[in-house]
């Protein structure tokens, strides 16, 4: 591993950890929201930044994994297990493809079930089918509308356009009691740290030199006789169980999940804060998700409707000013620092190997 | 000698255009096969259908023993088998470094169980050193691909290849853009390589067929012209026609 992905990763860490002694309660339940984030944006990284497909609906995924774990909370919140909103429309059993959920551990299975076998079923026809580029990126957006106007549709079952909330207890606990909340924190801290070594891991095994190959030409990748179509699922199910940890993590703490938290926008924003941070590099998916979603608490709080506005244009720039995000600013400023300090001392410049985009 | 790869009749049609009009083709164990004629006769679209990147729309193509015809396998079914093409432009991996390029393109289980846990071990190293050395690429082991001359690229391509352990190679215009010291030394590469597979090879350079082929098979407008080594295929009527017609003393 490069050196300095150990050391930043470090330095990260230490501050996540240690957040809790400078940071307000509020605060730090703001920041474990964004690390939710930050794992989803890890996947995506893997996915668009390492092997070049963009997919543009990773916000079901999400909301497949939050919903698996807010059908628990739920259950566990309704007197009698029946959720309010489904007495509301005249439900007096719990419906069968709710009941597996009042088990604790069948639902956490499913946080992860769900998304990686939707992911393997829309994956392995659009890849084995050898559709990609722009047209997996409209299928993955046709999937968000799919799943949004199914979840807004079915109202009895899913709580329709509110979606889960009024949660109370899960895991034999009090969700909202301070200390549960900075539990939760740290087990997000320890599931994104985990997360974050698999990646490593991942991208620096052979098979993620061959994600890479397949980015810059699938086709070839076919002649050394490899078939393309196993690597992407694969890549596509592990971006998706993550977003779907993310999900279940999420619920949890913020204590709500519904339609439009997966939707369109919510999608495309999981795409922006990679880009933002440098899709190519996995600590820079974690401090896109984080700093942009800083940026977006803090311009919401003082200037509320200008935050779309103002995710546009980011995008635009980054787009058109930073292609490789932060990370890549980073690294072009530290290339340049480093041929001017070598150049000094031995009048020549060097190259290295470890200063691209891998 | 036994035959390593048979085309029987093979025909491709690009929407009404017959790239390919009725082609036979065998190669033998351990040959050299050059493979010759005017732009567009259909050299790289008879490559094409052996490795699987064209479907032939008529005829069969037979490699070694494998039972019926290749020309409906998945392209990296027909890699596995043993069959390795280098393509006209270079088509390296320009993001991964010489020894990444040559770590996947390697002879190896190419499944994903085997690619997440495949280790680096001595073996390995050798094989790639050997490589290597083979394509004059040791000093640059650690350069992204992208950053190599045009001749290197190539040469990596080719090492590429033969790091499969391929049966049969099929390269195309492997010298081009390729200065005079570099192509007499990819001459005796495939020369050395023909010792442990066969070798199909389109070229345009007439010297370079000259110093280092045997049998020649030439092309024109998607047939087979004619067929022997190269001072038969050079006297031959039909082939000066095709070529003198064209104005073109180059292939
Ligand atoms: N994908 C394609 N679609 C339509 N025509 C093609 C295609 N590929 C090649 N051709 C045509 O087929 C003929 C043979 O091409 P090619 O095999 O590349 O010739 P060569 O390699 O001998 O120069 C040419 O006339 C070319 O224009
Ligand atoms: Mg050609």
């Amino acid at each position: 591993m490069a050196k300095s992905t150990k050391i930043s990763f470090s330095i990260l860490f230490l501050i996540l950890a240690l957040a809790p002694l400078l940071m307000s309660d509020f605060r730090i339940s703001l920041l474990a929201k964004f690390l939710c984030f930050a794992i989803i944006a890890v996947g995506i990284s893997l996915i668009w930044g390492y092997t070049g497909i963009l997919s543009l609906g990773h916000g079901v995924f999400f909301g497949l994994g939050a919903y698996a774990v807010g059908m628990y909370l739920k259950i566990q919140a309704s007197p009698g297990g029946i959720p309010d909103f489904m007495q509301w429309s005249g439900v007096s059993e719990l419906p069968l493809l709710w009941k597996p959920f009042a088990n604790p551990v069948f639902a956490l299975f499913m946080m992860i079930g769900v998304p990686v076998a939707l992911a393997f079923i829309i994956g392995f026809f659009t890849f084995h089918n050898r559709i990609k580029g722009v047209y997996f990126s409209l299928i993955s957006q046709a999937l968000v509308v799919v799943f949004v106007t199914l979840f807004i549709g079915t109202q009895e079952l899913t709580g329709g356009t509110n979606g889960l909330t009024n949660f109370t207890t899960g895991f034999g606990v009090y969700l909202t009691h301070p200390v549960v909340q900075k539990v939760l924190y740290y087990i997000t801290i320890l599931i994104l740290l985990l997360i974050v070594l698999i990646s490593l891991w991942l991208t620096q095994s052979r098979a993620g030199k061959l994600l890479v190959a397949i980015r810059e030409g699938e086709n070839r990748v076919r002649f050394l006789g490899f078939n393309p179509t196993t690597f992407k699922v694969f890549i596509y199910c592990v971006s998706a169980a993550f977003a779907g940890i993310a999900g279940g993590l999420f619920v949890l703490q913020v204590g709500m999940i519904s339609p439009e938290m997966m939707g369109i926008i919510p999608s495309i924003e999981m795409v922006l804060w990679v880009a933002v941070g440098g899709r190519y590099s996995i600590f820079g998916a974690v401090i896109g998700a984080v700093l942009t979603n800083s940026a977006k608490t803090f311009f919401s709080e003082s200037y509320p409707d200008m935050w779309l506005f103002l995710l546009g244009s980011l995008f635009i720039l980054v787009v058109l000013v930073m292609p490789n995000g932060l990370v890549g600013v980073a690294q072009s400023l530290y290339a340049k620092w480093f041929r001017f300090k070598t150049s000094k001392k031995a009048g020549g410049t060097s190259y290295d190997a470890n200063t691209n985009l891998q | 000698m036994t035959q390593i790869l048979t085309c029987n009749d093979v025909k491709v049609d690009f929407d009404g255009f017959f790239a390919l009009k009725g082609v036979d083709l065998q190669v033998e164990q351990q040959e050299v096969r050059f493979l010759i004629g005017p732009n567009g006769a259909g050299k790289t679209t008879l490559l094409d259908v052996i490795c699987g990147k064209t479907r032939a729309t008529e005829g069969s193509v037979f490699f070694q023993e494998m039972e019926g015809s290749i020309h409906k396998l998945e392209e990296h079914k027909i890699a596995l088998a043993g069959i390795a093409r280098k393509f006209q432009a270079p088509s390296i991996f320009p993001q991964l470094t010489v020894l990444e390029n040559l770590e996947l393109a390697m002879k190896q289980k190419k499944t994903l169980w085997h690619m997440l846990f495949a280790k680096m071990d001595e073996p390995t190293k050798e094989k790639i050193e050997y490589t290597l050395e083979k394509i004059n690429l040791t000093q640059e082991r650690n350069r992204l691909a992208g950053f190599l001359a045009h001749g290197q690229k190539q040469w990596l391509e080719i090492g590429m290849q033969l790091i499969q352990d391929p049966q049969l190679l099929l390269l195309d215009e492997p010298i081009a853009g390729m200065s005079g010291q570099e192509r007499e030394k990819t001459g005796r590469l495939i020369h050395d390589v023909s010792k442990e597979c066969s070798v199909l090879i389109v070229e345009h350079d007439m010297e370079f067929v000259r110093n280092f082929s045997k049998q020649v098979t030439v092309m024109h407008e998607g047939k087979v012209l004619c067929e022997g080594d190269m001072n038969t295929v050079q006297n031959d009527e039909r082939v000066i026609e095709v070529y003198l017609g064209r104005g073109k003393t180059h292939a």
